[in-house]
This record gives C-alpha cells, structure tokens and sequence, in this order.
C-alpha cells in the first residue's frame, strides 16, 4: 500500500519533518487560542453556551474527529521502506486485494473468477483493491489542507481589501472593486486552470489558486455590510473619540463582520473541496496518488453504469464529504450563537 | 479657550458645491454652556463635527476661517495631534444612544478603551469606569457594566455615552441632540444630570439642539443658525425674552406652552424670511 504522493507534503526536496512541524504548529495554535480564550469574559459565555448546546456539541465531535483523522494522515514517519504516514501505519493491517469487493463481502466482485478475499472489507474495495474506508478516511486530509490553506489565503486577503475599500473608499475603494470585477469577469475554472498549469499541480498551489479567485466573493460580502456599519454612528463616535483608523478598523469594523466571516468559511469550506473534486476532474487536481474525495468521486462516477453496480466507493467519499460539510455547518452556527452577544445566555 | 471664527464650509466639488456653513464666528469660554440652535439642515451639526475635524473629506471642504483650541488651529493640526485633540479634549456625545455604542462589546470595555486612549495612567480600569457610571446617575454600575448596549434603555444609553466622553476630562462637550431620541421625562433627567456634572467638573458644552424648550435651565448663551448663518447671538435670557431676529421669533413661537389655550402651533413662513 505504498503510494508515490507527490504533493508539497512529501515532495522530495521538503524536508520529511516539515509536515509533521505543520500539525505541530497547528496544535500549539489551537491550545494557544483556548488559553488565551479562557482568560476572556466573553469567552467564557460562550463555553457556557455551547455546554447547552447539544447538537453543536456532536457537530464540534465530528469535526476534531476528521481533523485528528488528517493530522494523523500528515504526521509521517520514516520506515525502511520510504516514510509512511502514522495513519497508514495503524491501519496496515488492512491487505489489499485484487479487484473490486462489495461491503463486507467474502468473495471479489468478478463474475468470472470470484476469488475469496484475504480479509472482509467493512465498505468494500476500490478497482485496484485497496480498503474503500482506508482511502475514504486518508482522502481527509486533503480535504482539509484544501480547504484550510485555501481559508488562510482567500479570508485575510477579502476582509482586508474588502474593509479598506469600505473604510477608506475613494481611490482606495476604486483600486479593490477594479481588481476583482476583473478576476470575477474571468471563467473561474479557466483562471483556475490556468494557475494551476504555471504553478504546477500540488495541494499547496491548488490552495493558492483557489484563494487568489475565491477572495472575490468574501471581498465583496465583508466591503458591503462594512459599508453599511460605516453608516452607523458608533464608528462616527469612535472616531471622535479619538481613534486611530486602525483601531476602528480592527476594534469596531472587524467584530461587527465576523459573523459573516464565520458563516463564508463555513460554507466556503465545502465548496472548496467539492472544487477540488472539479480540478481533479478535468486533470489538475490533486497528483495521481494523492488520496482525495474529490478523486475517488471522479473514479468512481464511470463505474455506475456497471452490473453489479459499485456504488460503495461513491457512498463512502460523498458521505464523509457531506458528514465534514454538515458538521463544520452545525458547528459554525453554533459557535456564531454562543459568541453573538445578542443572543439569551 | 475655543475660538471659532469666520468659518466656512462647503460640500461636494465644481458646480455642485453648496455651502453648508457661512462665515460664523463664535467663541466659548472655559466651563460655560453654548447652546447652538436651529432646524435640520441649518449648519448646527456641521459645525459640531468640524470642530475637531471630523467631517469626511470630501465631500467636506474647510473653505475659510480658523478654529482656535487653546491658541492653536485645528485646522491645521496633524492627523496624530487631531486624535488627541478628539475625545480627550473635545468629547462628543451624539442623538442616537442604540447606535452609537459598539454592538459587540461591554459597556466597561468601551468605557475602558476610551480611558486606555487618552488616561493611560488609570491603573484601577473597573473602579473608574464605575465612578464614571455612577456620575452619569448609574445605579449599581459594577453590575451594569458588564451589560451589552442592548441590554441597556435609551435613556441608559445615553448615560452611558455621556459617561464615556467623561471619561477622558475634556474641557469641551459636544452634545448634539443629546435628548431627542428620549422621551420627555428622560429628556429632562439626562438633562438635569448634564446640568449638575457640569458644574461638578467645570466642563465647558456646545449644546445642539433645535428645541428652545431645552435650553432654558442650561444654556449661558444661545447662537441662532439659519441656513448656515448665525442670525442671533446673546446671552439666553435676553434671546428668550426677547428674540430680535424674524426667524428666532417664529422659532420660539412654535414651542407649545403649558396651560396655554388649545390653538393650531405657530409654522414659520419662509417666504418673509429672505
């Protein structure tokens, strides 16, 4: 079950340990985050909140469950053989087979020569016999390098323009509406390719590619309703107070706008990988490899006119895809409620 | 201490260019009450704004004449000097109470930002913020404090604005509308509050307002806006009992008077105004 990834995870000239520091960070930031948040007062309404939450509860579950799931499939460790990640590691003793096998069947799914299998397989096999739920479960972790890579680009560059151009306006407001009325009148899938035919094919480009079209939308969005909070007088009263444009923009216009932050990434975020499933379609997406929903939602699509139909691969990565999107959905909004200072503690 | 005089100020470019504010001139002396009558659109609220600059420019356009702050002209004051000038000298308190707080954040953490800005020295943040709270006629404001602005009623909304430009010691309140937004009886509380911090504090106001019915028990001197002009100017008493200006008789005539015979309110005819 080894696989020749040629993403910028384990490109050759990356040092092996640059993932691994990766999720090391990563998990630093989020202990960082509740730390700091714990010494907050809103914060601590907000904990109080979502303890009452059930359904938000499961929804944040789900969501560290897949995150572990892709950190897991990120952390590598050097065998003999070439360096493995920790999640091929524990699930290695899952065998491959020949062919195809349906759900927890016994025999390979091959009329004319329907061999037993090493092993039952819980969601069955690929075309190449590989364990349906151990790619469905490493294609994760391009979900959400996709989809958060892609986040750390397009949000801070379409709250930042998009809260100058509302701020500011004028020339300023001119320059940012001309620069994306001009990459929103370019076919998003034709930039896309395009970028992406420069830039080489990766999870990491792809992430830049997707950031450099998709920070229009946000841009826009956080520019409108930042226009509309302009108008209302609680900034004209910062500004008597004496406040520095950059507090205002940080302190007042930026709070007042996250919510809208908040909801755009989450929903922004399944778009994202389901744009993935797109690039890997017509030939950009993720390296042949690279275990993606998006690919084996695309392998998958010419085996459905067949007898017996395989319907299982399909299953597992639409399902995971929409379990991800659903609890990142549930999660959002509760997580917009318990820091919404409007709403009933 | 504030001098403004012969100040003009337009708005837009090119053929569109109106003036808002003619050539006025007014002065106010340190711990005394300006009020600055006139209806919508007379100038009164420009000129609040322009005293520190705050106008958006453009469309604004500082057309002529000086504002003098302690001998120095805001008008031509750096960015920098302005923001210090704003809030810690001059402190604005605006019509619209809900509005005019940050939605999101506590009323001690507004109050606390305006001290961080312009006191930095205040160790004991919860203690003065609460000391202001309770000058503005906050009752328990430890507890309050903590409230988001819309756990608060206008009226305490407007405390809590006013307690906010407090905040900082400005020699210089600029109400504007204070007490519109606010029914009559708050209107006259909040009032009577302003009134007595006042002379608490020493602190010299520019009361904007277009009621006349307000101005009576706080006011030192009244300057009378018309289409951008002041028309009057003197001390409140004499501009009460005796308006000589057309346009500030038919002002004070539209003031319904207590215990007077139900007759149609005085409207002002424009036409024999020029």
């Amino acid at each position: 079950m080894t696989t020749s990834s040629q993403d910028w995870l384990t490109q050759s000239f990356l040092p092996i340990w640059l993932p691994n520091l990766a999720v090391l960070l990563g998990a630093l930031l989020v202990a960082l985050l509740v730390w700091q948040g714990n010494r907050s007062e809103r914060w601590a309404v907000a904990w109080r909140r979502l303890r009452g939450d059930r359904l938000g509860q499961v929804a944040g579950a789900v969501a560290a469950l897949f995150l572990v799931v892709g950190a897991l499939e990120t952390v590598v460790y050097p065998t003999d053989t070439g360096s493995r990640t920790v999640l091929q590691l524990l699930l290695s003793g899952i065998p491959q087979e020949k062919g195809y096998s349906a759900p927890l069947a016994t025999n390979a799914l091959s009329v004319s020569d329907p061999k037993p299998l090493l092993k039952r397989h819980l969601l069955g096999t690929d075309a190449l016999g590989r364990d349906t739920l151990v790619q469905t479960l490493r294609a994760t972790r391009s979900a959400l390098w996709i989809g958060g890579l892609t986040s750390l680009v397009y949000i801070p560059l379409g709250v930042l323009l998009g809260i100058l151009a509302a701020y500011y306006r004028g020339w300023v407001d001119d320059v940012v509406q001309y620069l994306y009325s001009t990459i929103a009148a370019v076919p998003e899938i034709l930039m896309l390719v395009a970028i992406l035919m420069v830039l080489g094919k990766g999870l990491g480009t792809m992430a830049i590619a997707l950031g450099i079209t998709g920070w229009v939308g946000m841009a826009r969005l956080i520019r409108g309703e930042a226009l509309r909070q302009m108008e209302r007088p609680y900034v004209a009263a910062a500004k008597a107070l004496g406040q520095s444009d950059w507090r205002i923009l940080t302190r007042h216009l930026l709070p007042n706008v996250m919510h809208l932050i908040v909801i755009k990434f989450v929903l922004g975020f399944s778009g994202l990988v389901l744009a993935e499933a797109v690039l890997s379609y017509l030939g950009v997406g993720a390296p042949v490899g690279t275990p993606s929903w998006g690919a084996i939602i695309d392998a998958s699509r010419s085996e459905l006119s067949r007898d017996p139909l395989v319907w299982w691969n399909l299953a597992a990565a639409s399902t995971a895809l929409f379990l991800l999107v659903l609890s990142l959905n549930i999660l959002g909004d509760a997580l917009r409620r318990a820091f919404d200072p409007k709403s009933n503690s | 201490m504030l001098s403004v005089r012969s100040l003009s100020i337009d708005f837009g470019a090119g053929a569109a260019r109106t003036r808002a504010v003619k050539d006025i001139s007014f002065s106010i002396a340190a711990g005394e009450t300006l009020a600055l009558v006139g209806e919508s659109g007379s100038g009164k609220s420009v000129t609040g704004l322009a005293l520190t600059r705050l106008l958006q420019e453009p469309p604004a356009v500082y057309s002529g004449g000086e504002i003098l702050f302690e001998d120095r002209d805001v008008l031509k004051m750096s960015p920098a000097e302005l923001r210090r000038l704003r809030g810690g000298k001059i402190a604005y308190v605006f019509q619209e109470p809900s509005t005019s707080l940050n939605p999101v954040f506590t009323v001690r953490s507004q109050i606390a930002e305006a001290l961080s800005l312009h006191r930095p020295e205040v160790r004991d943040i919860d203690a003065e913020v609460a000391r202001c709270l309770d000058l503005v006629g906050i009752v328990d404001p430890s507890k309050r404090m903590h409230d988001y602005p819309h756990q608060l009623s206008g009226g305490m909304q407007q405390r809590v604005m006013i307690a906010m430009a407090l905040a900082c010691h400005p020699q210089l309140l600029v109400a504007d509308e204070p007490t519109t937004a606010l029914d009559v009886t708050v209107q006259a509380q909040i009032l009577d509050q302003m009134r007595v911090i006042k002379q608490q504090i020493k602190m010299a106001m520019l009361l904007i307002t277009h009621n006349f019915g307000i101005i009576g028990g706080i006011a030192d001197r009244v300057a009378v806006m018309f289409r951008g002009a002041i028309v009057e100017h003197g001390s409140t008493a004499e501009v009460l009992h005796n308006p000589q200006h057309p346009y500030t008789k038919a002002l004070i005539g539209c003031i319904p008077q207590l215990g007077q015979r139900r007759r149609r309110l005085t409207t002002i005819d424009y036409s024999t105004l020029g």
